[in-house]
C-alpha cells in the first residue's frame, strides 16, 4: 500500500513539474519559430523600406511604423478606459458594495468576459462607430477611439477580477486597523487596501493590457485598418491599422516563404517583444513593491 | 479492470469502423476525375459549382484549387489540370508556351464580374467618371463638392489588398489599366475585411464611397452610374450593362481546357452554362452570362 502510493506521489510530482516546465518550453519554441520565419525580413528588406511609412504589401510597400503606432494608440486609449474603470469597479465589488450586489455583479462582470470579441464587433459597427460619428461629428466611426472604447471593455472583465481577488486577499485586520485609527471608508481604500493589494492590481492591469495589446477580431473590424501613421494626439479620432489585424487579415493569402510572409512574421515577433516588455517591466515593478514592504515590515 | 475491458472494447470497435468506411470508399471510387486550378476571384464559385455536380452526378470527383489565374494556365499548360480558371484572358506568349508544349488552349466564358460603386442614398452624387473615381481613391479629391455633392468631407473604403476584387479595382480604376501608373490608394482608406463591413459603413454613413462585386450591393445602396471618359455616357451597373460591355468596370471570367472539351468536362462545361449553374453565379455576386 505504501509502496503504491509512493510510486503514486512520484509520477504526480513528475507531472505537475513537467507541466511547468512546459510552458517556458512552449514560449521558448513560438520565439523560435517567429524568429525562424520572421528574421529572413531583415535580410529581404531594406531597414529604410521596414521603418517607413506606407504599408501596402502586394506592390512591396513594408514600412511597419503605422502599425506599430497603430496598435500602441489603441491601446493607450483601451487601458485609459479599462484601468479606473476596472480598478473602480474592482473595489467597488470589494470594499463597499452589500453583499447581494456583489453575489450579482461578480459573475455579470464575468460573464462579460466570456463574451466573443467577434460579438462585440458587430456591435462596434453596428451601434458604436455610427454613434460616435454623429455625436463627435467624425468623418467615419470606425476610428482608434471606437476600438479603444471596445477593447477597454473586453479587458475590463480581466482587470475586475484579478483586482477583486487581490483586494480580496488583504487581510481583514489591516482594515480594521486604519478604521481605528480614525480613516474614513476612502482613506482606508485608497492609503490602505489598494497599497497592499499593489503586486495583485498591478498584474491585472498588466493583463488586462496584454489582453488589449493582443485583440484581434474587434480591432479588425471597428477601426478601419487604414495604415495611417498615428502620432497625432488627434490620431485618436482617425481610422487606425493594428499589428494583430494586419496578421490576421494577410496571413490567410500569402504566398508561403515570400518576403511579405516574412514581414508578417517579423510584426508578430514585434508584438511579442512589446508583451515581452510589458511583462518584464510590470513583474520589476511588483518585484521592487515587494521588497520595499518587507523592508518596512522587517 | 472491468473499466478497461470496456475502454478495450469501445476503441476496438472505433478502429473496425475506421476500417470498413474507408474500404467502403475504395471500393465505390468515382469514374471520373476532374482537376481544376486557377484564380482565386473564381475559386469559390468553381467550388460552389463543383459541390452541387457532385451531389448530382456522384460518379464525378472535381477537385478545386486557388493559386491565381497565372498559376492555373501554367498547370493546363504542363498538363497536369483539365480545367484552368482564368479572371483574365490567356496571353499570346502562354498560348505559344502552350503550343509547344502540345496543348491547344479553348477559352470558355463562364461568368462575368463587375463592380459597382456604392455610396449612402442621402449623398446627391449619382455619377462620376473613371477619373473621378480614381482621383478620390488616390486622393486628389478629397471632399464631395468638388465632385458635385455636398461639403462633406469623403471616406474611402476598399476591399483588404488580398482580396481579387482590391486588386483588380487598382488596376482597372485607380490606373486606368494602365501598366506605366503606380498611383496607390490613399493611405488613409479604410481597408475592410469583408463585403458586409463596406455595405454597413455605406449604409449608414452619407461621406463613406465602398466598392464590391455586383451581385452584393443591397437594393437600399446607391449604385454610381459611371463614364468611362468625361463627357460620355453615364452608365448604371446591371446584368444587361454588364453583358453588352457599356459598364466600365467589369471583365469575363474564363475556363480554359486542352483542346475542344470531350467526354465529362464538356458535359461539366455544359452544365455550368446551364441554368441551374448559372443563379449560383448569381448567388455569389457574379454577374451571369446569359
Amino acid at each position: 500500500m505504501e509502496k503504491s502510493l509512493n510510486w503514486r506521489e512520484f509520477i504526480i510530482t513528475r507531472l505537475i513539474k513537467a507541466s511547468g516546465y512546459s510552458a517556458i518550453l512552449f514560449v521558448a519554441l513560438i520565439f523560435f519559430f517567429l524568429v525562424r520565419e520572421g528574421l529572413p525580413t531583415l535580410g529581404e528588406v531594406e531597414l529604410k523600406s521596414l521603418t517607413g511609412t506606407r504599408w501596402y504589401p502586394i506592390e512591396d510597400y513594408f514600412g511597419i511604423l503605422p502599425l506599430i503606432t497603430g496598435s500602441l494608440i489603441i491601446t493607450i486609449g483601451a487601458g485609459l478606459i479599462a484601468v479606473p474603470f476596472g480598478i473602480g469597479t474592482a473595489v467597488y465589488i470589494s470594499e463597499i458594495a452589500p453583499r447581494w450586489v456583489r453575489e450579482i455583479l461578480k459573475p455579470l462582470v464575468e460573464l462579460l468576459g466570456g463574451l466573443p470579441s467577434v460579438v462585440l464587433g458587430f456591435l462596434g459597427i453596428l451601434v458604436l462607430s455610427p454613434f460616435l460619428r454623429v455625436f463627435l461629428d467624425l468623418p467615419t466611426g470606425l476610428t482608434a477611439l471606437a476600438g479603444s472604447i471596445l477593447l477597454g471593455a473586453i479587458s475590463v472583465p480581466t482587470v475586475v477580477s484579478v483586482a477583486e481577488d487581490a483586494l480580496d486577499s488583504v487581510p481583514r485586520s489591516y482594515r480594521e486597523g486604519a478604521w481605528a485609527l480614525g480613516a474614513t471608508r476612502w482613506q482606508t481604500i485608497w492609503r490602505v487596501t489598494l497599497p497592499a493589494a499593489r503586486s495583485g492590481v498591478l498584474t491585472a492591469v498588466m493583463l488586462g493590457v496584454g489582453r488589449s495589446i493582443g485583440e484581434t477580431m474587434t480591432v479588425m473590424m471597428v477601426t478601419g485598418n487604414a495604415p495611417v501613421l498615428a502620432v497625432k494626439l488627434g490620431s485618436i479620432f482617425s481610422p487606425v491599422r493594428t499589428m494583430t489585424a494586419t496578421i490576421a487579415a494577410e496571413m490567410g493569402e500569402v504566398a508561403n516563404g515570400s518576403t511579405h510572409y516574412h514581414v508578417l512574421f517579423f510584426i508578430g515577433m514585434v508584438l511579442f517583444l512589446i508583451s515581452l516588455a510589458v511583462n518584464i517591466a510590470a513583474s520589476s515593478v511588483v518585484f521592487r513593491a515587494r521588497k520595499r514592504a518587507e523592508r518596512i515590515l522587517s | 479492470m472491468k473499466r478497461e475491458i470496456i475502454l478495450l472494447l469501445i476503441f476496438s470497435i472505433v478502429i473496425v469502423s475506421c476500417g470498413t468506411s474507408s474500404s467502403s470508399n475504395n471500393s465505390n471510387s468515382p469514374a471520373a476525375y476532374i482537376e481544376n486550378k486557377g484564380s482565386d476571384t473564381i475559386v469559390n464559385l468553381a467550388l460552389a459549382w463543383a459541390e452541387r455536380y457532385q451531389g448530382d452526378h456522384p460518379d464525378v470527383r472535381i477537385s478545386v484549387t486557388g493559386g491565381g489565374s497565372g498559376t492555373g494556365i501554367a498547370s493546363l499548360i504542363n498538363g497536369t489540370v483539365g480545367i484552368a480558371n482564368a479572371s483574365r484572358q490567356i496571353k499570346s506568349e502562354e498560348i505559344e508556351q502552350a503550343k509547344s508544349n502540345g496543348v491547344e488552349p479553348v477559352e470558355h466564358i463562364i461568368a462575368r464580374d463587375a463592380i459597382a460603386v456604392v455610396v449612402n442614398p442621402n449623398n446627391p452624387v449619382r455619377e462620376l467618371t473613371l477619373q473621378q473615381i480614381s482621383d478620390i481613391y488616390s486622393g486628389e479629391i478629397t471632399n464631395w463638392k468638388e465632385v458635385g455633392g455636398d461639403d462633406r468631407p469623403i471616406v474611402r473604403l476598399s476591399r483588404e489588398t488580398n482580396s481579387g476584387t482590391h486588386v483588380y479595382f487598382l488596376e482597372t480604376v485607380l490606373r486606368l489599366n494602365s501598366k506605366e501608373d503606380k498611383t496607390l490608394f490613399s493611405t488613409d482608406t479604410l481597408l475592410l475585411p469583408s463585403s458586409e463591413g463596406i455595405i454597413a459603413e455605406v449604409r449608414q454613413n452619407p461621406n463613406a464611397i465602398g466598392y464590391d462585386g455586383l451581385g452584393y450591393v443591397p437594393h437600399d445602396l446607391i449604385m454610381i452610374s459611371i463614364a468611362e471618359e468625361a463627357g460620355g455616357a453615364y452608365v448604371l451597373p446591371s446584368v444587361a450593362t454588364v453583358n453588352d460591355k457599356t459598364y466600365p468596370i467589369a471583365r469575363d471570367l474564363y475556363m480554359y481546357t486542352n483542346g475542344a472539351p470531350e467526354g465529362v468536362i464538356k458535359e461539366y462545361l455544359d452544365w455550368i452554362l446551364s441554368l441551374e449553374a448559372q443563379m449560383i453565379v448569381e448567388e455569389l455576386g457574379f454577374v451571369p452570362v446569359n
